[in-house]
């Protein structure tokens, strides 16, 4: 008799567990997806492509080596890279972050032109006119901002516009990635 | 023009009158006073009349192009013609509440008018659950979701335009009978809820409540059947049904619904599960409510789901705590105290509908879960899953087959003790002919065995045929075989009805999903494909303009057997106000077959990227679908339901 | 933060409409291969379509993919593994089997041994307790079920209520 007296609770419990999930839900974003590349701390996939400012210049995986730097990938076609542009500037010409960039899926003409009128944040920007590294990469919409360590891996990915509150956690991933690899040169 | 602002008044009169029909008949009921009681029916009434002058301020406003109304402004447009643009009242969140919370109102008063045979207390109780569930929605309206927002000062000279996937037929028939169907649940938890209140929980209430429960299912099933047919022609590939968490929110309480309509039957005739009944009404209006929350909270992404909000989607959360939450412990408090004293063996009508009930129920919580399992992997911090089609399918399906084959046990099967013997005598005919029917149509059809078409359809015939056998059986031993027939109940015949829908119904899907043909090429003016005896030839595009629309329309001379036999016109259109480009396919559509044709992207010289399918049985589907829902509304229609039983039988 | 990811993503055509690639296959197999394959595969962007039904860029480049890949000569599960690498388990339709997938694959076969098991149990307890009451049973109790009749009737009414109960166990 007891036995039954429990078991007739069991809809009610579970019904519970399930609004806690619901409730953590109702928080969370089912559209935005982590970077498996991030997840899983994978380098930046091999290439070979021009620069789109210099398009004499290859550029190839290996110049994104050396320091922990920002991956900014944008494209002229892409309304929300424009409001995130002006920050990019700011933070590379006034504090002197570290940012690369591919253009993705864009014309290089058009992208030049871009560049002249609101200025060139960054150090490098590599010519994805196909978009085939920015599939190896796993991008799935412009812009998206990653986070490189010194050896050129992937470490995280923000997907959207980079303003002060996304800079501050980007900061944050960057000052952690740059003290394991000062912990670990100290070895 | 002030209708807006008196729409939303209305509704306030509505909601109060709500929270007195949830309060006075129950508390009515709890203490014996009749009076109180008696405002059941005069309060429902009201509710419903207030509830009905808003909906009718909000169409005024759209076929008035008022567009100083936020949502007006939002989902419509002058240019739109006047029978979407009234249908584009439920096009969106708000308006789609406004019009949930009046079927809601309906129901209450139909339940009001129609009830004159029931017990005074159990018809308050009733109307009382119904109007405490109206008080949450029409709260969740007049808070977060009103339709009468206003835009002042300035406002928009011209509305946004309805979307264009949305102007169609469909929208004007889909989401009423689907909430028609959701609503129409809220009955028979009204009547559970109200049972448990009351503690007359004898086998009565299951009298009652089926009737309700029968016209609210074939709702549903019309509604779903409707959504399914809408996707097929106008989302341009043909498919039919996609395990959408915006499907699977309506298929969740059609798989309780129609669990709960078979328990019904044993709980009415043997007095057995009353308890498990209970549950089985609490969970279908709660999966309703769910589907309601999923659908409209952002929690889960789906291309039907209307605009997400966090903060709305919190407040139907709240409700469904206390709504579901609730009675789910108003049974578990109250459960205990109901007790079944019938006894039957293992081969009995009974235990194949517990069967039957199984497996509705797990193939319930298995749709559940696989739609919420990416939530929950997500909230706990394991990492971003998908589940879709190929998860859905693959356990699904074993399961219908498994419930079809236990579908034809159970027709032949008597209450309470069935020999073996006795159904293997009734059964062995059918087996032996399900076997060669089934793999003799699969063969005529193809020349080849699918396994799973073959145990389809083999299945499908065991269902019929056990049908055919239970019914002969019933008048073989008549004098008067016409008159034997004719003297079944409309109840039988609805059952009948409905599983020989589930059998074509089979039949449509086993048919489409393995011999569906798709061609995509490349095609110039002149060019020609031929799928079994049609040719299709592409006779090249021209412009055309629409009311809202200007397009590019394909066309598609086709022959079958060489004579010419229909003319073919997919469109690729631009909806000016939007800017949205829509493809609308041209369906040629047949007992036995679809022909389906849709326009891809222009290519050079005149060329056109084009699609085209042969989609066999496709309608059986639809038709399956039909004829469950006539089933269910004959079978509602019994007159014995309206009968006041002039000898109540002790069934305890 | 959403709402701009949000906005972004409705700035582009977002219908839910079927871009038809004309592709060549050097073998039909291929085909059939690649329809299914796009079947099973998620866009990565949209509201929930697989590459196949989506006319996002995104999903026709990923097509793209397959049907190249295809062509090359690789397997269901190299196009598979291609894309999980990129995106994550996210972008298959079907979940790996694996300790985190065991309840959703498994845990309804498990409800419905358990369903089948408390009927063979309801039934056998019922038959067990009726015939155990029946036994116990000096004087006939009228207020019991429809299935416990005994003595307590005369004939005529024996007869009348087993027609009835004949009656009454149609539908």
């Amino acid at each position: 008799m007891s036995k039954r007296k429990l078991v007739v609770f069991i809809p009610l419990l579970v019904f519970l567990l399930l609004v806690g999930f619901f409730g953590v839900g109702l928080y969370l974003d089912p559209r935005e997806l982590p970077s498996e590349l991030a997840k899983h701390q994978r380098p930046v996939p091999d290439f070979t492509l021009p620069s789109v400012t210099d398009p004499s210049r290859i550029v190839t995986q290996d110049d994104l080596k050396g320091e922990v730097s920002l991956l900014n990938v944008w494209a002229t076609w892409c309304p929300t890279c424009k409001e995130e542009h002006d920050f990019l500037n700011i933070l590379a010409l006034e504090q002197g972050v570290r940012i690369f960039g591919i253009n993705y899926k864009d014309d290089p003409v058009k992208a030049r032109e871009w560049l002249r009128r609101y200025k060139d944040p960054y150090q490098l920007v590599i010519l994805d006119e196909s978009g085939k590294l920015g599939l190896d990469m796993g991008v799935y919409g412009a812009p998206e901002t990653y986070v490189l360590d010194a050896e050129g891996r992937i470490r995280y990915r923000h997907v959207g516009a980079v303003d002060a509150n996304v800079w501050h956690k980007l900061q944050q991933v960057m000052a952690s990635v740059e003290q394991e690899q000062q912990s670990g040169e100290g070895l | 023009m002030i209708l807006p602002e008196l729409g939303t008044y209305s509704l306030i009169l509505a909601l109060c009158l709500s929270i007195l029909l949830a309060v006075v008949p129950l508390a009515g009921a709890s203490r014996g006073n009749t009076l109180w009681m008696g405002f059941g029916r005069p309060l429902s009434k009201g509710m419903f009349l207030f509830t009905l002058v808003s909906f009718i301020c909000l169409c005024w406003a759209f076929l008035d192009n008022d567009f100083s109304v936020v949502y007006v402004a939002s989902n419509s447009n002058s240019a739109l013609p006047w029978y979407y643009r009234l249908s584009a009242v439920w096009g969106g969140h708000e308006g789609s509440l406004l019009l949930w919370v009046l079927i809601m109102s309906g129901w209450t008063l139909a339940v009001a008018v129609k009830s004159r045979n029931l017990p005074t207390d159990i018809v308050a109780r009733v109307l009382g659950v119904m109007g405490l569930v109206s008080i949450g929605f029409y709260l969740f309206i007049l808070l977060t979701s009103s339709p009468f927002e206003r835009y002042l000062p300035g406002y928009p000279v011209e509305g946004a335009d309805l979307n264009p996937l949305l102007q169609d037929f469909g929208l004007i028939v889909h989401p009423p009978m689907l909430y028609m169907g959701y609503v129409g649940f809220a009955v028979s938890f009204a009547f559970a809820i109200a049972a448990l209140l009351s503690g007359r929980l004898d086998a009565a209430w299951a009298r009652w409540s089926r009737p309700w429960t029968s016209v609210a299912w074939a709702f549903l099933t019309l509604g779903i059947a409707l959504g399914s047919w809408w996707a097929y022609y106008e989302l341009g590939w043909g498919g039919w049904w996609f395990w959408d968490p915006v499907e699977n929110a309506s298929l969740l309480p059609w798989l309780a619904g129609t669990a709960l309509m078979h328990s019904l039957a044993v709980t009415e005739k043997r007095g057995v599960f009353k308890s498990w009944t209970v549950l089985l009404a609490i969970f279908a209006f709660s999966l309703s409510l769910l589907g309601a929350f999923l659908v409209r909270s952002g929690v889960l992404t789906s291309v039907h789901a209307f605009a997400a909000d966090p903060d709305r989607g919190l407040f139907i959360l709240v409700m469904l705590v206390v709504v579901i939450g609730g009675s789910l412990l108003l049974y578990a408090l109250r459960a205990g105290q109901m007790k079944s004293e019938s006894s039957f063996s293992l081969l009995s009508r009974e235990s194949m509908l517990l069967v039957n009930n199984v497996i509705l129920v797990v193939a319930c919580a298995m749709v559940l879960l696989g739609t919420i399992y990416p939530l929950i992997v997500d909230a706990l911090g394991l990492g971003k899953l998908s589940v879709g089609p190929p998860y859905f399918n693959a356990l699904f399906n074993p399961m219908a087959l498994l419930l079809m084959l236990a579908l034809g046990v159970g027709t032949v099967t008597r209450w309470r003790q069935t020999g073996f013997r006795h159904l293997l005598q009734r059964l062995w005919l059918p087996a032996l002919l399900s076997l060669p029917l089934g793999v003799g149509s699969a063969w005529l059809y193809s020349g080849e065995f699918e396994p799973w078409v073959v145990l389809s359809l083999c299945l499908s015939w065991w269902v019929v045929l056990t049908g055919l056998g239970e019914l002969y059986n019933r008048v073989r031993h008549r004098s008067e075989k016409l008159r034997g027939l004719l003297s079944q109940s409309r109840s039988y015949y609805g059952m009948q009805l409905a599983h020989l829908g589930v059998a074509v119904a089979v039949v449509g899907v086993a048919f489409v999903s393995y011999y569906t043909e798709q061609r995509d090429l490349r095609m110039l003016p002149g060019d020609t494909l031929t799928f079994r005896d049609y040719t299709f030839v592409f006779e090249g595009s021209r412009h055309v303009e629409g009311p809202n629309f200007t397009a590019d329309q394909g066309r598609i001379q086709v022959l079958y057997k060489g004579q010419p036999y229909a003319q073919m016109s997919p469109e690729k259109r631009l909806y000016t106000a939007r800017g949205m480009v829509m493809t609308e396919a041209a369906i040629n559509p047949g007992f036995t077959r679809d022909l389906y044709v849709a326009l891809g992207e222009p290519l050079e010289n005149g060329a056109w990227a084009v699609r085209m399918q042969y989609k066999p049985y496709v309608r059986w589907i639809w038709l399956g679908a039909l004829l469950m829902t006539a089933g269910g509304l004959l079978a509602a229609s019994d007159p014995r339901y309206r009968k006041r039983r002039r000898t109540e039988t002790a069934t305890a | 933060m959403k709402r701009l990811i949000l906005s972004l993503l409705f700035l582009l055509p977002l219908s839910a409409q079927a871009t038809i690639d004309a592709f060549e296959f050097s073998d039909p197999e291929y085909e059939t291969r690649f329809h299914q394959l796009n079947h099973v595969l998620r866009c990565p962007k949209c509201q929930n379509q697989n590459i196949s039904d989506s006319d996002a860029p995104l999903a026709a480049d990923l097509r793209h993919e397959v049907y190249r890949m295809l062509e090359e000569g690789r397997s269901d599960d190299q196009v598979v593994d291609f894309m999980v690498t990129r995106y994550g388990d996210f972008v298959l339709y079907r979940p790996r089997v694996n300790s985190m997938t065991w309840v959703l694959w498994y845990g309804p076969y498990v409800l419905l041994g358990i369903g089948i098991f408390v009927i063979v149990l309801i039934s056998h307890k019922r038959r067990k307790s009726a015939s155990e009451t029946h036994q116990s049973k000096s004087k006939p109790d009228p207020v019991t079920t429809t299935g416990t009749l005994d003595a307590g009737l005369s004939p005529e009414e024996a007869a009348r209520l087993k027609k009835l109960l004949q009656q009454d166990s149609d539908t």
